[in-house]
């Protein structure tokens, strides 16, 4: 992974700095709240409904262990013992005090980490696939690509007072697997006919009050071009994005509005003034930040593994496990293992001091010191030796964090909702609770399938409901808390938004209408079809039908 | 009390900042001091410009481009940009299409809504004056300007990204 040099290190250093101080004029009232909202934003300060909350950066996804131990060490002395995975790959923290957030930034420093833009009306942390360096279907690993950006995002002068925040995503595999199309920019990494690398850059995409799949800004994009490109579009946005209305701020109203092949013009005419500066990619620097995401010292291992097929024909949990969470690698004898961090009881994507540092030392032991985090708010070991697996498992289990639901309907993707977060209409985190209490058996759930649900308190969708194959989206009718269903969304390579169902629901109503829903699917499946694809063919009718049927 | 910083230091203002200035009546109410006015204000008011006896230049808000002025900037010695309100972001853009884009080399001033903690990325953009808000502490302003000891992108006052002198 990237290692901070001289010049990184005293960036972060320095913004430490700027933001005590910051934080001690606020505290002398010399700041009004106005003036510290930005600043605070900027390095990850929420004030909440019940605390702060502070949203740490996990770049990419990628994280190692002293790191985890480092949030840990956080969870435990300035919060209440755990952290929350989130949607895009960052860390928050529902408890700290305002005046210890210094401090808390000059810890994470020490393992290079830090909330830098991670909110506010700037450029926020760029995420990717969970399976970069590792998946089999990789066209190029997109993470040296991603600190590239990053980098260039952090302390952007020009663009820290946008209209509205802006969200890149980066895919560099086949099956996408980071909802790229529902990004203000979306970056593929494409191979042209000479075989050179470059990127498909989409722009507009979105999800929240009016979700969009993004445009086409450009088919092929040079490598050495990506920053100069991603700078004439931040700039048109930056001009032209409106900011009269918070809600019609993001790109994608921008792009609407425009008309996309007029906006794609004007990202054309601005490039063409800066793309042969001093921002164009040196391939010494693209060099420099691949070489930072080698393969680790692999060993040569046979392709199949004997421990491993025993430990699969002995164990029907294990193999449960390994049928469902364990993805193929590129490496011959290696796996990508998948925990789970949605069992029934926790909020999704809630983990303790204690299992991030159980996690820390299952990273060292089983995979190279490294873990990946999902979107699905998920981690990922992602170089495990097949004959380790069963002893991955087996440690798994002692800490509650061996459940075998990936991408099934018990791994809910879930934001806080409103146990946690001021700008909810409804709480989020009972009714994933009570969809997993329902389908709390492992065989049924194997039967159903992959199947995401999607879960937002509120239609700013941080749990991402539209691109759910079940979403759910929490909302307030006169003054009650109900929720509302939508089927069909996906966030892959066939990014579809789901279809509103019908009238919404009462809390205590979703466990049945759930259980309907996929009772439909399983009657009507045909051989080997997931719930997705019989979703296609049969359309909503027959759910819909179903759900709102009166009960004889 | 001086509330202009020019290079790193506090200096006293030359100039008269006219905010609004809807007819040449203006010219005759500050006879011969030199004025920065509204760029539509001197799209429209040539005539009087001309007869006028200081010094006259533009600057822009936010919601104007300066790429849409006809001609040649150069003449002017400095150019105002303005912060209705310091989260208004455009200006920065302004300001380094000027330098960059442009190729401007007269001074480029914020003024309206400026604040100590903006001053260091208004700097990278290419401001080079600051006419601070009344109620900012100077001396604390200039401190805003060594918040930072380097940055990663190509800025106006360091055009060479960090990736490029690693």
């Amino acid at each position: 992974m990237y290692r901070y040099d001289q010049y990184d290190h005293q960036m972060l250093a320095d913004r430490v700095a700027q933001f005590r101080g910051q934080t001690q004029r606020f505290l002398d009232g010399k700041l009004s709240d106005t003036e510290f909202l930005p600043l605070r934003l900027q390095n990850g300060l929420y004030i909440q409904r019940l605390a702060p909350m502070l949203r740490i950066a996990i770049p990419y996804g990628l994280l190692s262990s002293p790191q985890m131990r480092k949030l840990a060490f956080i969870a435990n002395h300035f919060d209440k013992g755990y952290g929350h995975l989130t949607t895009r790959q960052n860390i928050q923290f529902n408890w700290p005090a305002l005046e210890e957030v210094p401090d808390i930034l000059e810890h994470l420093a020490e393992v290079e980490m830090h909330a830098i833009q991670t909110s506010g009306n700037c450029i926020r942390n760029t995420t990717t696939d969970q399976f970069a360096g590792c998946a089999a279907d990789e066209i190029e690993d997109s993470r040296a690509y991603c600190e590239i950006i990053r980098q260039w995002s952090t302390f952007h002068p020009e663009f820290a007072f946008l209209p509205r925040k802006f969200k890149i995503a980066v895919c560099g595999t086949k099956d996408d697997q980071a909802a790229t199309q529902v990004h203000d920019i979306g970056i593929y990494i494409v191979c042209n006919e000479q075989g050179e690398t470059g990127f498909k850059i989409l722009a507009g995409g979105g999800l929240g009050r009016t979700p969009v799949i993004g445009h086409v800004m450009s088919e092929f994009v040079e490598k050495q071009q990506l920053l100069t490109f991603l700078e004439a579009i931040l700039r048109v946005y930056n001009r032209e994005g409106r900011r009269d209305n918070k809600y019609k701020a993001r790109i994608k109203i921008l792009v609407k509005e425009t008309g996309p092949e007029r906006f794609r013009e004007k990202v054309q005419a601005e490039w063409n003034k800066i793309k042969d500066g001093a921002m164009k990619l040196t391939d010494v620097e693209i060099e420099r930040c691949k070489s930072f995401f080698t393969a680790p010292a692999y060993r040569d291992l046979p392709e199949s593994s004997s421990e491993l097929d025993e430990a699969l024909a002995s164990d029907v949990l294990f193999s449960s496990w390994y049928h469902n969470n364990v993805k193929p690698h590129q490496r011959p004898g290696y796996a990508i293992a998948n925990v789970c961090v949605k069992d029934t009881g926790t909020a999704p994507g809630d983990i303790t001091a204690r299992q991030m540092n159980f996690v820390a030392d299952l990273a060292d032991k089983f995979s190279f010191g490294e873990m990946r985090i999902s979107h699905q708010q998920n981690i990922i070991f992602s170089d495990v030796e097949k004959s380790q697996l069963y002893n991955l498992w087996q440690a798994l289990k002692s800490e509650s964090l061996a459940a075998a639901n990936l991408g099934l309907l018990t791994d809910v993707i879930c934001c806080p909702g409103g146990d946690f977060c001021a700008l909810a209409n409804a709480k989020s985190i009972p009714i994933a609770e009570s969809i997993q209490r329902r389908f709390d058996d492992p065989e049924l759930l194997q039967d159903i399938g992959e199947l995401a649900l999607n879960i937002s308190g509120c239609m700013n969708a941080c749990g991402h409901h539209h691109v759910g194959n079940i979403g759910i989206l929490g909302v307030d009718k006169k003054g009650a808390e109900f929720y509302q269903l939508s089927l069909g969304g996906s966030a892959g390579n066939r990014t579809s938004l789901g279809k509103i169902m019908g009238p919404a629901f009462a809390q205590e109503e979703i466990p049945d209408v759930i259980e309907k829903i996929v009772t439909v699917y399983r009657e009507r499946r045909e051989p080997g079809e997931g719930f997705i694809a019989t979703y296609d063919r049969i359309g909503m009718e027959p759910f819909k039908e179903r759900v709102y049927a009166k009960d004889e | 009390m001086q509330t202009l910083i020019k290079n790193g230091q506090l200096i006293d203002d030359a100039w008269v900042l006219v905010k609004e200035a809807n007819d040449a009546g203006i010219l005759q109410a500050l006879p011969g001091r030199d004025l920065i006015v509204p760029f539509k204000f001197w799209k429209f008011q040539q005539e009087d410009i001309a007869n006028y006896w200081g010094q006259i230049t533009i600057w822009f808000d936010s919601d104007e481009n300066v790429n849409d002025f006809k001609g040649s900037l150069d003449s002017f010695p400095l150019i105002g940009l303005n912060f209705p309100v310091f989260s208004d972001g455009r200006s920065y853009t302004n300001a380094r299409e000027l330098r960059e884009n442009l190729g401007y080399q007269g001074e480029v001033r914020a003024i309206g809504d400026v604040l100590r903690d903006q001053l260091f990325y208004m700097h990278r953009c290419g401001f080079d004056a600051f006419q601070l808000r009344h109620d900012q502490d100077p001396e604390e302003c200039l401190t805003a300007f060594s918040d930072f000891q380097n940055g990663y992108q190509a800025s106006i006052d360091q055009p060479q990204p960090l990736f490029r002198r690693r």
